[in-house]
C-alpha cells in the first residue's frame, strides 16, 4: 500500500457536482452495511459473504449496542443489516429496537425464516424499519436451484405475512442471474401482489459467488434485456446503484453511477472488521477493525485504504474509452474477484472489453484465494445441489457431440454397461 | 395569502415572504461541502451543497421570513433567486415547512 505522504494530495473542490464531492469521501458513510452474523440457515450457492457458520468472535450484544451508539453520534441515519441470516441472532429484534430508538433506521435483509405472522405484526407497528426479502427466482424451480430447497416457499410466506399484517412497502430483493433475467415481469408481479417494491441487484463474483459466477452471470445479450427493462421501469424499481456498468448502453440509470467503496459506502462484518464495500469481504479491502482500531469513526476517517480509495482514480486502460465517463470502469469487486486488474475494464463491460481481458489472461487468469470462509464444513439439508437436469433426448443428442453418456439404468454399476463392441 | 398554496406554485416573492423552519423529522449532518439532510418520516436524503445554504436553513426558524434569514446569513441579494429555488426544492421534499 502506498504511503499517503508520498502522493500529491489533491484538494477537495469547492462547489462542483455532488459526484465530485463524493469522490473525496464523506465524514460518515451514507450507505452502511452491517453483517450481524455469518450464521445462516441457508447455504446459497452465490453467497457474497460465504456464510454458514457463526464466527465465535462475533460481536456481543453490548458491543453491537456500542456500535449503534457510535453510528448515532456520527449521524449515520440508517444501516442495512444483513448476514448470514441476521434474524437467527437471538438478540436481533432487540438490536433493531435499540437502533431505531437511537435514530439509526434499519433496513434488514432476510430469507424470511423468522418472519412469522406475529413478527410481521410487530414490524408493521415499528417505525423506521424496512424489510428486504431475498428471492432469486420467480419460480421455486429457479430460486431453489441456487438458494436451496424450500427457500422459495419461505420467502413467499414471509412476504404474505408482512402484507397481511399491514406492513407497507417491503422490498423484494433479487440478484439477477442468467437463469432469472427472463422472469423480470414475474418478479414485478410478485412484488405487486404483496404490496412490495422490487429491488434488482447485480450478481457479484464475491464469496461463494466466485464459484458460480461463470455459470450464473448474465450473458451479454441478457445485459441488454436487463438494461432496457430497468429503463422502462425507471424509479419504480430499486437497484441499489448496482448497474452503473450498464450505463454505456444509453442514458444513465437512476442513482449515483459511482463506485462508492470507502467513499460513501462500507461494510462492518460480524467480528467488527470494516471493509470498503459489501462485495469486497477480502483482506485486500480490509480497512481495520472497530474493536482494535479505536472505533468505527476512526477507521472510516483515518484508514489508509479509505484514503487511497478517496483519491481520484485513474481509469487505466479504460480512460481512453469514450464511455469511461458513464461507467467509470465499473465495479472494483467484480474485477478483483474475476482476476482482472483494478484499473482495467469490468468483467461485464458492455463494450465487450471485459470478456476480451478475461480471454487475454487465458491460463494466466488467477482468482484471488478467499481470505475468509464461513461455509459449512459438511453440507446441511438446505444446501442447493446445482445439477442440470437434462431430458433423455438432449442427452442422446449430446452423445454424438461427445458428452458423457447417461447410465443404462440406475443400478447398472459395470463401467462397461451398455458398451457394445462394434466389430 | 392562503396557507394552502403549495411551495411549487408560490412565486419567488411569496416564497421569500413566508416564515419557514426545518421540519421536525429532519436531521442535518455537516459535511465538507455543506450538509446532508435526512428525513426520518419519508426517509429521503437530500444534499445541501453549499455551507451558506446550511446556515440559511438553520436560521429560517429564527426569522419572520426567508428574506430576513437570507439577509442575516449574509447572502448577496443578487443570489437570492438561486437560494429561493433551493428552498422551493427543500419544501417539496418536506425538508422545510411553513410555520
Amino acid at each position: 500500500m502506498t504511503i499517503l505522504e508520498d502522493r500529491p494530495v489533491r484538494a477537495r473542490p469547492e462547489g462542483g457536482t455532488l459526484l465530485e464531492q463524493f469522490e473525496f469521501g464523506l465524514d460518515a458513510p451514507i450507505c452502511l452495511t452491517w453483517e450481524l452474523t455469518y450464521a445462516c440457515n441457508l447455504e446459497c450457492a452465490h453467497c457474497l459473504s460465504s456464510s454458514g457458520r457463526r464466527d465465535p468472535r462475533e460481536l456481543s450484544t453490548e458491543q453491537c449496542e456500542a456500535v449503534i451508539d457510535e453510528l448515532q453520534r456520527m449521524q449515520v441515519f440508517y444501516v442495512n443489516i444483513g448476514g448470514g441470516e441476521p434474524t437467527v441472532r437471538p438478540d436481533f429484534w432487540h438490536l433493531v429496537e435499540y437502533a431505531v430508538a437511537h435514530d439509526v433506521g434499519v433496513k434488514f435483509s432476510t430469507n424470511g425464516v423468522r418472519l412469522t405472522p406475529e413478527r410481521a405484526a410487530w414490524l408493521a407497528a415499528t417505525d423506521y424499519v424496512d424489510v428486504q426479502i431475498s428471492l432469486d427466482g420467480a419460480t421455486a424451480e429457479v430460486n431453489d436451484h441456487v438458494r436451496g430447497p424450500g427457500s422459495y416457499d419461505t420467502a413467499i410466506a414471509a412476504l404474505r405475512n408482512l402484507h397481511e399484517a399491514g406492513f407497507r412497502d417491503a422490498k423484494l430483493s433479487v440478484v439477477c442471474t442468467r437463469q432469472n433475467i427472463g422472469q423480470l415481469d414475474e418478479f414485478k408481479a410478485i412484488a405487486d401482489q404483496y404490496g412490495a417494491t422490487l429491488r434488482l441487484t447485480r450478481l457479484r463474483p464475491s464469496g461463494r459467488g466466485a464459484d458460480v459466477w461463470d455459470e450464473l452471470h448474465p450473458l451479454p445479450e441478457q445485459q441488454r434485456v436487463l438494461y432496457d427493462w430497468l429503463v422502462a421501469h425507471g424509479e419504480g424499481v430499486l437497484t441499489g446503484d448496482s448497474f452503473f456498468h450498464l450505463a454505456p448502453f444509453g442514458e444513465k440509470l437512476p442513482g449515483l453511477n459511482l463506485c462508492g467503496a470507502g467513499r460513501v459506502v462500507c461494510l462492518i462484518d460480524p467480528i467488527g472488521d470494516v471493509y470498503a464495500c459489501p462485495f469486497a469481504i477480502h483482506d485486500e479491502f480490509l480497512a481495520g477493525n472497530l474493536l482494535t482500531d479505536g472505533g468505527f469513526q476512526r477507521v472510516w476517517q483515518n484508514s489508509e485504504l479509505f484514503a487511497e480509495l478517496r483519491e481520484p482514480q485513474t481509469g487505466g486502460a479504460c480512460s481512453s474509452c469514450q464511455f469511461f465517463d458513464s461507467c467509470r470502469g465499473g465495479c472494483m469487486a467484480a474485477k478483483f474477484f474475476t482476476g482482472l486488474p483494478l484499473d482495467g475494464p469490468d468483467p461485464e463491460c458492455v463494450q465487450g472489453f471485459g470478456e476480451q481481458a478475461l480471454e487475454g489472461l487465458g491460463d494466466q487468469r488467477r482468482l484471488p484465494a478467499s481470505s475468509q470462509d464461513h461455509s459449512r464444513l459438511v453440507p446441511g439439508r438446505n444446501e442447493p445441489v446445482m445439477l442440470q437436469l437434462r431430458r433423455r433426448e438432449e442427452i442422446e443428442a449430446g452423445l454424438t457431440s461427445g458428452q458423457a453418456a447417461p447410465p443404462v439404468s440406475a443400478c447398472a454399476e459395470s463401467p462397461l454397461a451398455g458398451f457394445t463392441p462394434s466389430a | 395569502m392562503p396557507a394552502t398554496v403549495p411551495s411549487a406554485e408560490m412565486t419567488e416573492t411569496e416564497l421569500l415572504d413566508r416564515a419557514w423552519e426545518l421540519s421536525s423529522s429532519v436531521a442535518l449532518r455537516p459535511e465538507p461541502f455543506g450538509a446532508l439532510a435526512y428525513h426520518f418520516g419519508n426517509r429521503r436524503l437530500t444534499f445541501l451543497k453549499r455551507p451558506e445554504l446550511v446556515t440559511l436553513v438553520r436560521a429560517l426558524a429564527e426569522h419572520p421570513d426567508a428574506r430576513s434569514a437570507l439577509a442575516a446569513t449574509g447572502v448577496p441579494e443578487q443570489q437570492w433567486g438561486g437560494y429561493a429555488a433551493a428552498l422551493r426544492g427543500l419544501a417539496a421534499a418536506d425538508m422545510i415547512r411553513l410555520r
